[in-house]
Formats: structure tokens, sequence, C-alpha cells
């Protein structure tokens, strides 16, 4: 079987450079990739393109990206608990591009699809469909949407194989499984790394061909945003 | 004058056994603690979970187990997670029997406001265009009017649109509408101690009094 395993997230994020467009997998802080995150704050690569559902928070995920200044552009779907972020979108020192979640989804796993454009009903008669075209389906509007892929996915799972495979935990599932098949190169961190053969191929979620690094990763924080508890 | 609790009380009472629900955040939320327990139903989450239960006790939170609030939650007997990318094709391809959300603004004809305030609020849309793009049935929580006293149900919405002629339900902390689809808030229900007078007074759009409005039971 064919090997994938890194040593680090240094040695993954090595040839990620300035302007580089970056997929990051996650909901809010929720299966975000840490370790990358912390590898590429270290290297201070400088004018990323990054399309990511949200924006972290203030001090933490891609708000440190923020904090920094090395984003030029954002492709998210939601950016409200960041307020640096809000603050830098409103002064226009950051570009942002706002997509419906689903919309971004789609347009993700379409792109890892090889679909080159697909229709939805999401954003017509809304702001979102400005200079794009639309087309009618049994009576009813559909905006034309473009298929999304970088050069580069941070994929964080909680357990992979050294052939890449992935198995995720949880809601921090989310846009992990599609990302991982839109980056040109997809980097996977994993909190068990196992090898080839130490995975049930019927559980697993992202097959390895999707994958060409990945990495066992340490010290998880696993930050929650909103701790909400019934006694 | 309802409180956002009674809202959600009152919202609660349209739900039907076993119906597939999404809830926006907000007073939507609260919806949830008012599920009659006689029946079921099932929560979906944006973010990829099929059954969402009650918050955890404090030794159960799981970072990895959230809502799309980004609220800790728990899972029940018979849930299911998936990615963001099959979570909207249950919401775009109208698998979702019911989506509950917050508004800024309704229009007459079922338009929806609730994502932006050019120059001062730009969170994003997050999944709510999607929601109501594809909705077999939408029910709007808001407030009657701004906290200055303005409408917030309008002929037309001045706000970033949402969604078109989306909406059906409404219910507010004066009153319980519903949309006609020529064009109108039709009045259905008024909270208790509010006047017709009131309501008519405080919606901007074109209000329809039927013969018959009754007062919102809570019981």
């Amino acid at each position: 079987m064919i090997q994938k395993s890194v040593k680090s997230a240094e040695e993954a994020v090595a040839d990620i450079s300035d302007g580089a467009k970056l997929m990051m997998g996650g909901f809010g802080l929720c299966g975000i990739p840490e370790n990358c995150i912390q590898a590429l704050l270290k290297k201070e690569v400088q004018a990323l393109t990054i399309i990511s559902n949200n924006a972290g928070v203030d001090n933490f995920g891609i708000g440190l990206f923020l904090k920094k200044r090395m984003v030029k552009k954002m492709i998210s779907s939601y950016v409200g608990e960041n307020a640096e972020f809000e603050r830098q979108l409103l002064s226009g020192e950051i570009e942002v591009d706002l997509v419906p979640q689903g919309t971004l989804a789609e347009r993700i796993r379409a792109g890892g699809a090889g679909i080159p454009a697909f229709y939805t009903p999401a954003g017509v008669g809304t702001e979102v469909a400005f200079g794009k075209e639309t087309r009618t389906f049994d009576g009813k509007q559909f905006l034309l949407e473009t298929g999304l892929t970088a050069d580069f996915a941070l994929i964080k799972a909680w357990k992979g194989d050294t052939a890449g495979n992935l198995i995720f935990k949880g809601t921090a599932m989310n846009f992990n499984p599609i990302m991982a098949t839109a980056g040109k190169i997809t980097i996977a961190e994993v909190e068990e790394l196992v090898p080839a053969g130490g995975l049930n191929p019927n559980e697993i979620h992202t097959p390895g061909i999707f994958v060409q690094r990945i990495f066992q990763g340490k010290g998880y924080e696993k930050r929650i945003e909103n701790r909400t508890v019934s006694f | 004058m309802l409180t956002k609790e009674q809202i959600a009380k009152r919202i609660s009472k349209e739900i039907k056994h076993g119906q597939y629900i999404n809830l926006g955040i907000g007073i939507p939320t609260l919806v949830a603690n008012y599920i009659p327990s006689k029946i079921e139903v099932v929560l979906q989450s944006e973010n990829g979970l099929l059954g969402i239960g009650p918050f955890p006790k404090e030794m159960d939170v799981d970072p990895d187990l959230i809502n799309a609030g980004k609220q800790t939650i728990s899972i029940i007997p018979g849930s299911s997670i998936f990615d963001s990318a099959q979570s909207f094709a249950m919401i775009r391809g109208g698998h979702v029997d019911l989506t509950i959300l917050g508004a800024m603004e309704v229009s007459e004809f079922g338009d929806i406001a609730n994502w932006k305030i050019p120059g001062k609020m730009v969170k994003g849309m997050g999944g709510a265009m999607d929601l109501v793009s594809s909705a077999k049935n939408i029910i709007v929580a808001m407030q009657h009017c701004s906290k200055d006293g303005q409408s917030k149900l309008l002929p037309t919405c001045t706000l970033p649109i949402t969604g078109i002629r989306c909406v059906k339900k409404i219910v507010t902390d004066l009153a319980v509408l519903e949309i006609n689809p020529s064009g109108g808030f039709v009045l259905l229900e008024r909270a208790p101690g509010v006047t017709i007078e009131e309501i008519k007074l405080k919606t901007a759009g074109n209000l329809i009094v039927p013969n018959q409005v009754l007062e919102i039971n809570l019981d």
C-alpha cells in the first residue's frame, strides 16, 4: 500500500508559500486542523486566500492568522464569532466572499468531484445572485455556481492510517471530508495514526486516494466556543 | 406581549409528530424546550447531526459535539453524523419538514431579511439562504417592532434579503400571522392583552384582519 505519512505538521506544510489558496476544515472551532494552523503561524506566510466555513475566534483558530495579518481573502459563510475579522471586513482591510453555507459545501464537493458548475436555489433574489447566471427549472429560479478547489486542503480527522484513509468523529466531521477531495495537496492531521490495515474498510469516511500527506497530531486543545450544560 | 419563551412555546404548537425540524439560532432554539413529550420529532443541525439531544451534564461535555450555534450538545438513540454536503442535501433537497428561524424584517409577500445590516453587522448568512430557499414550511420567530418602535412587518424589506416569497407563518410578541400569497399579513391570533388596533398600528405592511381573531393560547 502506498505510504503517505510525514513526521510533523512542519514537514507537512513546508511547501505552503505566500499567496497560497488553502481550504481549512472545521465548523466554528470544532474539527479545525490545530497543528497545521500552529505550523503556518510559525512560518508567517502572507497573502493567503482561505476557504473555511468560519473565521475562528479572536485568539484561536483562523483568528490567529487574522491577528498577524496573514490573510488577504476569506471565503466563508459566517464570520460572526470573530470581532477582529468583522472589523477588518467593515474597514476593507480584508477581502471577503460570503457564500451561503450549503452553496459553499456543494461548491467544494463539486470541485473535488470534477463538476465545474451546478445550479442551486440558495441566494436567488439576494445580493448573492449579483452577476451570476440564472436558469429556470420547473418554474423555479436557480443560480449557477462554480466548483471550488484549493492548492492545499488542511484536514483534521479522528483516526487515519498510513495509506491516507480517514475516519472522523462527531460534528468535527463537517467540511473535512469534502475539502479532503478538493485540495490539490491534502494534508491530514489525526489524533490516532495507525499502519495501513489498522482501520476497518467499512468504517472509512475518506478513502486514502484523496490524501497526499498524513501525520500524527498532538496537543489538541479542542477549545469550546459556547459551553452549555444542563443540571 | 409575549416573552421570547412564550413565542417559542406558541411555535411549538405548530410541530407535528414525525417531523424533521431545523431550528435557527436565537428564539428558535428555545422551541426545543417546549416540544410535547408525547410526540416524536428529530432536530437537524446544519453542521452535520440528525437527532440533537439536550445540553449535556458538565462531565459529559464533548468538544466534538456542537450545534449550529456552536453550543455543546448531546446525541440521542438513533442520532446520525454526516458531512456538510450531505447536511445541505437534506436541507436543499426538501427532506426537512419544518424550518424555524428568526428575522429582522419580513415583507407582506413573505420575503425575509435576517443576515446583514449594511455598515454595521455583516456576520454572514450561514445556512439561512439554503434553509429558506428550499424549505417546505418556514415559521419565523421575531419581535413585531424594532427597539426604536419601527415595524418589522413591512410592504417590502429594506435590509438585504435572505430569501424571497418563502415565509409561511410568523409568531411575534404581539401576534400569530400567516402570509397571503397575494400580498398581506393575515392576523390569526393576538397576544393576551394586545388589541387588534395596536397590531394594525405596528404593522407597516398590509394587514388582513379576518372576522375572527383568536387570542393566543399558551396552555
